[in-house]
């Protein structure tokens, strides 16, 4: 199994608040690797660190055998890194379909618009936007939005794709639906990683999870010995003992 | 059919300026041809800043400087260098570039207002620099020895043959903008234009592409600067560096709409031949920048895409015409 993805180390502080502590762990090809942590946890910021928006201040950051850690966020595009946003960025003015093209245009295989036009139309059927193709990305509801964001991902075929949230803010029906589009690209041969809230969700398509709390790496394994962990049921719920001797004192 | 579909975004754009080029041939009037060179100088600059304000998404205060640079360098190379007026008019294109990458990879770094606070102050100094520049005359500039037209058939002969130049570099800057805006380096300036962290996230090169964006709109506004003030037969600081006409400029520009083909050059027609009017009316001709002031105004406020975006927007039919 080679590595895709290797951090190591991986500290960001915004002023005084540390923001990111020592985060070291591996990603294989072809995982699904499912981060998790109370809010403020520093999830995105992670992904931040990971894509070069917010390079790190130590550690390093390895990615197809390459040192990314300080460089630019095109540079990981254009190795084969792409993401969503939680809070989605969609280039207002464009049609839905030449959004998806950027993707396509400037990713690692670096298409040309032609391609990248019958690429965009492609992706735009797997996420279910084709009757929006023509439409600007401005004027879609926010669930649409988010397909937008994965599309336009997706459109880059990358190597690694980095997942913010796609679920926040979606019915049950339509979390299925993602969870099966999420499968069907894992099948693909992408490796992801993904940020999520949804724990049914992510506990069902994750082959291995990081919990992360105040910017600190608290554990890491498979769904079954995470949903166990006592520091992990400490970080979301507080003292895990306190919550039994609640019980116990009702009873 | 297909190869209508292609280029149909390109044919209106051509038709506007072909009818421009065409009116004093037909005519045969000298006056004419002025009030057309005129107007097919502020197509070629509007088009020009186009690709960096309109494709790019940043606003250039000061894209006069490249005018004024570009015609400082040609004609002093034809004045002082005996160069002729094709590689003089060749030179300040590619000074005006060169100016351009230099200034670009100093201040796009800086976004919004603060880029366009700085185009300003680059407009200021550089006019502050020529005018203390021995080499290029200082204060009272260069002026062209008149024998220089005899190189080119006589006085009149160098007006006709500076009208076809002007009219070539119209239709180039059109064809440059038209390119530009239908390749795979224009999405990304569009992509720039609407989001730059996240053209960023999906692999664009943000600092090359803006930084060849800006050489890109600076080339031709240098090559007109030659032709202009060769036409006009001496150079000096105040009419190289002229403020107001960088703001006429992206009044032009806001106009006709910002982002697309035709929409600069509608704009160019339209702010020209107001301004046509204007300067010859009792009433307006001394207030004529007010009224240009005020249009600005009324187009943020009112139709902020411009004329071509307002239509575009409204009737999706005629999106694939007017690009």
């Amino acid at each position: 199994m080679t590595i895709l993805l290797s951090l190591q180390g991986v500290t960001k502080r915004f002023g005084g608040l540390q923001a990111l502590t020592n985060v070291t762990f591996d990603l294989p090809e072809g995982q699904i690797l499912g981060l998790i942590g109370p809010n403020g946890a520093g999830k995105t910021t992670l992904f931040n660190a990971i894509n070069g928006v917010y390079p790190p201040e130590d550690g390093r950051i390895i990615f197809r055998d390459k040192d990314v850690t300080k460089a630019r966020p095109y540079y990981h595009a254009r190795l084969g890194m792409a993401r969503t946003h939680q809070i989605v960025q969609p280039l207002y003015e464009l049609s839905v379909r030449e959004n998806v093209m950027v993707g396509a245009c400037f990713g690692h295989e670096n298409q040309s618009l032609g391609n990248a036009a019958k690429i965009a139309d492609d992706v735009l059927e797997f996420v279910g936007l084709t009757p929006r193709a023509d439409q600007l990305a401005g004027s879609l509801n926010v669930v649409q939005k988010k397909r937008l964001e994965m599309a336009r991902a997706l459109a880059a075929r990358p190597y690694l794709l980095l997942l913010d949230e796609v679920l926040a803010g979606l019915n049950s029906s339509e979390i299925d639906n993602m969870v099966q589009t999420v499968l069907k690209i894992r099948e693909k041969g992408i490796t992801i990683i993904m940020i999520e809230h949804v724990m049914k969700a992510v506990m069902n398509v994750s082959d291995r999870i990081v919990v992360l709390d105040y910017g600190v790496q608290i554990a890491e394994g498979s769904p079954e010995t995470i949903s166990k962990d006592e520091k992990v049921i400490e970080a979301y719920l507080g003292d895990p003992k306190l919550a039994e001797q609640l019980l116990e004192e009702e009873d | 059919m297909k190869l209508w579909h292609k280029y149909s975004g390109i044919l209106l754009p051509v038709l506007a300026v072909a009818a421009l080029i065409l009116w004093p041939v037909i005519t045969g009037k000298p006056s004419n041809r002025e009030s057309a060179f005129t107007i097919l100088k502020a197509v070629a600059l509007a088009s020009s800043l186009n690709i960096l304000l309109g494709y790019t998404g940043y606003v250039s205060f000061g894209h006069i400087v490249f005018y004024g640079f570009g015609g400082y360098v040609g004609i002093f190379l034809l004045t002082e260098k005996d160069w002729s007026l094709w590689t003089a008019i060749l030179a300040g294109g590619v000074a005006s570039g060169i100016l351009a990458f230099l200034l670009g990879s100093a201040i796009l770094r800086l976004r919004g207002a603060y880029f366009a606070l700085a185009t300003i102050g680059i407009n200021e100094a550089m006019r502050a620099f020529i005018n203390n520049f021995e080499l290029f005359g200082g204060p009272t500039g260069i002026t062209l020895n008149f024998s220089v037209y005899k190189t080119y058939g006589g006085a009149a002969q160098a007006l006709q043959t500076s009208f076809y130049i002007g009219a070539g570099l119209a239709l180039l800057a059109l064809l440059t903008s038209y390119f530009v805006r239908t390749s795979k380096f224009g999405l990304g300036l569009l992509a720039i234009r609407e989001n730059e962290d996240a053209a960023e996230v999906m692999g664009v090169v943000a600092p090359n592409a803006k930084t060849l964006a800006y050489v890109l709109s600076a080339i031709i506004p240098g090559m007109i600067g030659v032709l202009f003030f060769f036409k006009n037969g001496n150079v000096e600081p105040h009419d190289a560096f002229p403020l107001h006409a960088s703001i006429e400029l992206l009044v032009m520009v806001m106009l006709g709409g910002q982002g697309t083909v035709l929409g600069p050059i509608l704009g160019a027609l339209v702010y020209q031949g107001m301004r046509g009017y204007l300067v010859t009316s009792e009433f307006f001709k001394d207030i004529q920048l007010s009224v240009s002031g005020i249009l600005l105004l009324m187009i943020v406020l009112f139709i902020p895409a411009g004329a071509i975006g307002w239509l575009r927007l409204r009737i999706p039919l005629l999106r694939r015409v007017l690009a």
